[in-house]
């Protein structure tokens, strides 16, 4: 096994003169029904170990599955808002491999009969559309969660044994295939990120998972691979896992393209393998060789009869689908008054659901752009999570703001009151609270510190008394600096005039 | 006559994870060889308009509703394991990849 | 032995019913001739003397306050060990269950049990119902009473031996391909398949998904249709379970049991007779053909061209399911762990458990099931046999267009020699030729015993088939066999089988 971490790389430029690159994306999206997908256990993972299970996501002998009815019409919506077509009779199918994790060692998922196939969705990407082909969205169930236990990471490699809990076993997952994304060039990266980030934000629209990547409710699997420019072929492709936020998605992609490159050029092959996604070290390593011994031998599940969805019943939930994003976008930047290129930096930083929430909780809309395309922007960039992984919500957002429209605090405590928030400090009120952030207006407070300030600095207090008015920027510079920023600085200055005429 | 050879009999008990040892892989590649001969008859049989029978009863659409129901206790689901630790199944350690 | 123990469930469940005996008697009763005859027999890997008389006392308590749950309330009952039993034993006859208690019942337990039969063990079968003799049994086999150096049949051998013998009036097995229905005719039982999806397959450890269906194992008719009737109907658990009404099978079997044959269109299937057929059981076969005539019955030869494919797609279809049902046997979460030497890993562990865990005959189904679900020989293998079993569908189709009924021997030959086929898989095979099209199709069927074949004095078995959900045509007619076989022969079949020596 190669976990070699000194791998050659190409400049991507150079990469790009020389190869086409080749995408697919492979989503797994987590549902978030009530029960798991063939029992009646609670789909939440966490909590004490091995406490949600029973004989069918334990795989104990003699068990059977039945299929959560909720669950197909969650894929069903999920495939008509990719623009699928739904299967008029698809059947579940097993797919043989041993592995500790999974209970019954297949997984029950669908193989050639996907309940939703032949699909699209066109992502936005600075500007450009890029229509995504969706091969096919199915059905299929979870594994257990591992702890490996022994060695110096808590990571497989090494260990001395696992610890399995089956909670997780069985939980309803869709599984988004895409066809292979040709033309987007240098922008792959960021049409790879993008069209996982819009992808997140239409099933949260669909309201069927609660789609946090860093909680694995999404997961991303990346495939690329190049082609000599030009060529029209598509070259031997390397899948990474373990992606879990969208700027990795975009980084992987990149990291992949520069590697396989650097292979390329040297006269090398690329091996058809899974790599591993390292998010503090940004590299790709060697998982598994996909060779012919992965023979999984599909075959219809025998325990479970057909699905066969009646067109009456896809005609109504079609009728329960969100605005398509297309249309959505363009609604709410006329609603927002925004330009096109403040749309666009919303939509590519993976805030447009984020920015209308915000809105929706009470905030201006050109304030919560700001804070999540500013402060919040900045923070997440510098943690390299994603904006919807920080730990902070929308209306935590609108309070601040309303906090600043009240003049309980200004922009610089705002700022403050985020970091506090972000820290787990509390909701905004309580950090404000805790931190001591109010601004100071009480003129009792402030009387004293003005009157501090011109016996400090009585030339400048003199030159005010002369008229010259704009003086009085470094007497409430002193204010400032002795109430630590919480002055009302407006309420200061008149004050400073007052006893100064 | 479809055959089965021994190094294929070595090949699918890897597929299968059962560890046969060599005396096991020579006395079933012969009788495997003999049971295929015999079910080959049916090669060709039935053409491309036979549909095929996955289900003996044509049953579709059996959903449950999206209800939890109470499950096992996690004393009573570990209660066959062949060794717990921390309320956990403990298994050996895993060849591979992280899951 | 007391007479008790050789009364049929009917007859039992009147006596209890009219307070001549208690449910804890008769239990007792069955358990002492457990004690005293299974020795030989082996019938039982696991026997609940216990459990079974508390239940039975349970039982009693209920009917002083008039609250009998049924007909058959503190009647007793023996399960296959391949349906699962909270806090009792299940080994499916594997090593790599020893040991094994389930935290949950089987839907049939559970109905067993709401239905208040006390469950008196557990029976031996052929490792995860895999043969047609139970000597796969990884637990040593079970003998026939008939002759105890005989085959019991299988994969029910237990079940079947159990009632035979009179350690239970009642017992339970599973038929994937034959292992209620062969055995019944081999030991001079009556054994039930139902249309699949009739009876409930949750808790019951698969061995192939999609022909599997437990039933009852008794002897006589009348007590096979009042232990379906217990067990059967829909299951929500089950997500092949039909979701209708059935109608009552004890009234069918009571109806039957007039013997009046009039009206009723029988057919022979012209497929299931030939080389291989031991003359004897071909002999008792045509004599009740004409028996059925004499009754009024309308007899009619019936071909099914098809059949004659059947056994190859069924040793096609059923070891790709169980492969795939067989690898939950991994040592990860239950059952058996073997671990080699050195520092294994779960995949060393998995594979020395599996080599040393299952017997010869389930690594060849499972080798065999894996080779012809394998990229490369999915279509020519299981695919084609997927479409062989539309092509049996189709025969039954068209001869149920003709007649009421289908009837064969149950088994081509009578119960053989302890150790003869047992390295011969396909010498084994061949004796689910006659009962296999029926699992293959989902349509019911029932094994009675058919007069003792002249060559080796052995009891054979007549088999009767009837379209999917008619299931009470073939307690009818089972019914009505039995009735005039009981008038020919003077008494039940059994009270022609050795006495057995007792411990």
């Amino acid at each position: 096994m190669t976990t070699s971490t000194t791998e050659a790389l190409m400049p991507f430029d150079d990469v790009l003169a020389a190869y086409d690159p080749a995408l697919g994306l492979e989503v797994h999206v987590e549902l978030n029904t009530a029960s798991k997908m063939f029992c009646g256990c609670p789909a939440e993972f966490g909590g004490e170990p091995n406490a949600g299970v029973c004989p069918t996501c334990l795989g104990l002998p003699g068990a059977m599955p039945v299929v959560n009815g909720k669950a197909v019409e969650s894929a069903i919506r999920i495939g008509l808002a990719l623009n699928c077509d739904i299967a008029e009779w698809c059947r579940f199918a097993r797919k043989n491999y041993f592995y500790p994790d999974m209970p019954k060692n297949f997984q029950t998922s669908q193989y050639d009969e996907p309940i939703a196939f032949d699909g699209w969705m066109d992502v936005d990407v600075e500007g450009e559309t890029y229509r995504v082909e969706i091969e096919r969205a199915h059905m299929e169930e979870d594994t257990g969660k591992s702890l490996h236990v022994g060695g110096s990471t808590g990571r497989i490699h090494g260990a001395d044994h696992s610890l399995v809990d089956y909670n997780r076993a069985g939980i309803p997952l869709i599984e988004i295939v895409t066809r292979p994304i040709l033309g987007a060039g240098e922008k792959a990266p960021e049409v790879a990120k993008a069209y996982v980030a819009q992808l997140r934000e239409l099933i949260v629209a669909l309201g069927v998972s609660e789609a946090r990547m860093d909680q694995g409710n999404l997961r991303a699997d990346v495939n690329l691979s190049l082609s000599p420019k030009g060529s029209g072929t598509l070259g031997t492709r390397t899948e990474t896992k373990n992606v879990n936020s969208f700027r990795s998605v975009e980084r992987a992609v990149r990291y992949e393209m520069q590697r396989h490159a650097a292979i390329l050029t040297s006269g090398g092959s690329i091996l058809q393998e899974t790599r591993h996604w390292h998010e503090d070290t940004g590299i790709t390593t060697s998982g598994r060789v996909k060779s012919d011994a992965e023979d999984y031998r599909y075959f219809p599940e025998p325990d479970l009869v057909p699905v066969a969805p009646s067109r009456e019943w896809v005609e109504e939930l079609r009728g329960t689908l969100p605005e398509n994003p297309t249309a959505r976008r363009a609604r709410l930047q006329a609603e927002w008054g925004f330009s096109d290129l403040e749309m666009r930096d919303t939509v590519g930083a993976g805030a447009l659901g984020l920015v209308e929430e915000t809105i929706a909780a009470g905030a201006a809309p050109q304030a919560a752009r700001k804070w999540w395309l500013g402060e919040l922007a900045r923070r997440s960039n510098e943690d390299g999570v994603d904006l919807v992984d920080l730990p902070i919500t929308p209306a935590d957002v609108a309070r601040i703001q309303a906090l600043v429209d009240e003049k309980v605090v200004n922009d610089k405590l705002a700022r403050q009151v985020f970091e506090g928030v972000l820290a787990g400090e509390g909701t905004p009120d309580e950090v404000v609270e805790k931190r001591g952030l109010a601004v100071v207006s009480d003129d009792g407070a402030l009387g004293a510190a003005v009157d501090n300030a011109i016996a400090a600095n009585p030339d400048v207090a003199d030159k005010i008394r002369d008229g010259k008015v704009a003086a009085a920027g470094a007497l409430i510079g002193a204010v400032m600096k002795e109430m630590r920023g919480q002055a009302d600085a407006g309420r200061v200055r008149e004050l400073i005039l007052e006893k100064l005429a | 006559m479809p055959e089965i050879t021994r190094d294929e009999v070595a090949h699918l008990a890897t597929l299968a994870r059962i560890d046969l040892s060599d005396a096991e892989l020579d006395h079933l590649a012969p009788q495997l060889s003999v049971i295929l001969d015999s079910v080959a008859s049916i090669t060709g049989v039935a053409g491309d308009d036979v549909p095929p029978t996955s289900h003996a009863l044509p049953l579709t659409n059996v959903f449950r509703e999206d209800v939890v129901v109470p499950g096992l206790t996690a004393e009573e689901a570990l209660a066959g394991a062949p060794e717990v630790e921390e309320q956990r199944f403990s298994v050996p350690r895993i060849l591979g990849e992280e899951a | 032995m007391t007479e008790i123990v050789r009364s049929t469930a009917a007859t039992l469940a009147e006596r209890i019913a009219a307070g001549e005996v208690t449910s804890v008697q008769l239990t007792e009763a069955h358990l002492d001739r457990i004690d005293a005859v299974d020795g030989a027999v082996h019938a039982f890997l696991h026997v609940d003397r216990d459990g079974a008389l508390a239940d039975a006392a349970e039982s009693d308590a209920r009917r002083a306050r008039g609250q009998a749950r049924g007909p058959l309330d503190g009647v007793p009952v023996a399960v296959k060990d391949v349906l699962t039993t909270r806090g009792l034993p299940t080994t499916c006859g594997s090593k790599i269950l020893e040991g094994w208690v389930p935290p949950y019942d089987a839907t049939v337990v559970t109905r067993l049990r709401e239905a208040g039969l006390p469950i008196l063990g557990k029976t031996n079968m052929d490792e995860f119902a895999m043969g047609s003799s139970t000597e796969h049994s990884a637990y040593g086999p079970t003998r026939n009473p008939w002759d105890l150096d005989r085959i019991p049949g299988g994969s029910g051998g237990g079940s079947a031996a159990a009632v035979a013998a009179f350690e239970a009036p009642l017992a339970i097995g599973t038929d994937t391909g034959g292992s209620i229905r062969q055995p019944g005719a081999v030991t001079g039982t009556v054994g039930v398949k139902p249309t699949y999806g009739g009876v409930s397959r949750y808790g019951l450890v698969a061995l192939a998904n999609s022909l599997d269906q437990a039933g009852p194992v008794t002897r006589t008719v009348l007590d096979a249709a009042m232990l379906h009737d217990v067990i059967g109907g829909h299951d929500p658990r089950d997500s092949t379970s039909i979701a209708q009404e059935w109608p009552s099978f004890t009234e069918a079997a009571r109806a039957g049991a007039t013997g009046d044959m009039t009206g009723v269109k029988v057919g022979v299937i012209t497929e299931l007779a030939g080389e291989g057929w031991q003359p004897g059981v071909m002999a008792r076969f045509q004599e009740s053909v004409d028996l059925l005539v004499k009754a009024g019955a309308e007899v009619v030869e019936v071909s099914c061209p098809s059949f004659v494919h059947a056994l190859a797609a069924y040793y096609l279809i059923l070891p790709a399911e169980a492969s795939s049902n067989l690898a939950k046997f991994d040592a990860m979460r239950f059952g058996l762990r073997v671990t080699p030497e050195g520092s294994p890993s779960a995949e060393d562990v998995m594979r020395a458990t599996r080599d040393a865990g299952f017997g010869d005959e389930v690594k060849r189904r499972i080798i065999l099931g894996t080779y012809a679900l394998s990229s490369g020989y999915y279509d020519a293998y299981y695919g084609q046999a997927q479409k062989i079993r539309t092509l049996i569908s189709r025969d039954f189709d068209a001869a149920f267009a003709r007649v009421d009924v289908l009837v064969s021997p149950t088994a081509p030959t009578t119960a053989f020699k302890l150790g003869e086929k047992l390295d011969d898989p396909m010498a084994m095979y061949l004796n689910d030729l006659a009962t296999i099209p029926a699992n293959l199709a989902g349509v019911p069927g029932i094994s009675v015993p058919n007069g003792l074949a002249d060559e080796d004095g052995l009891p054979s078995g007549f088999q009767v088939l009837a379209p999917a959900l008619a299931d009470d045509r073939v307690y009818r007619v089972g019914a009505a066999l039995e009735a005039i076989h009981a008038e020919q022969w003077g008494g039940p079949l059994l009270d022609k089988a050795p006495e057995l020596e007792t411990e």
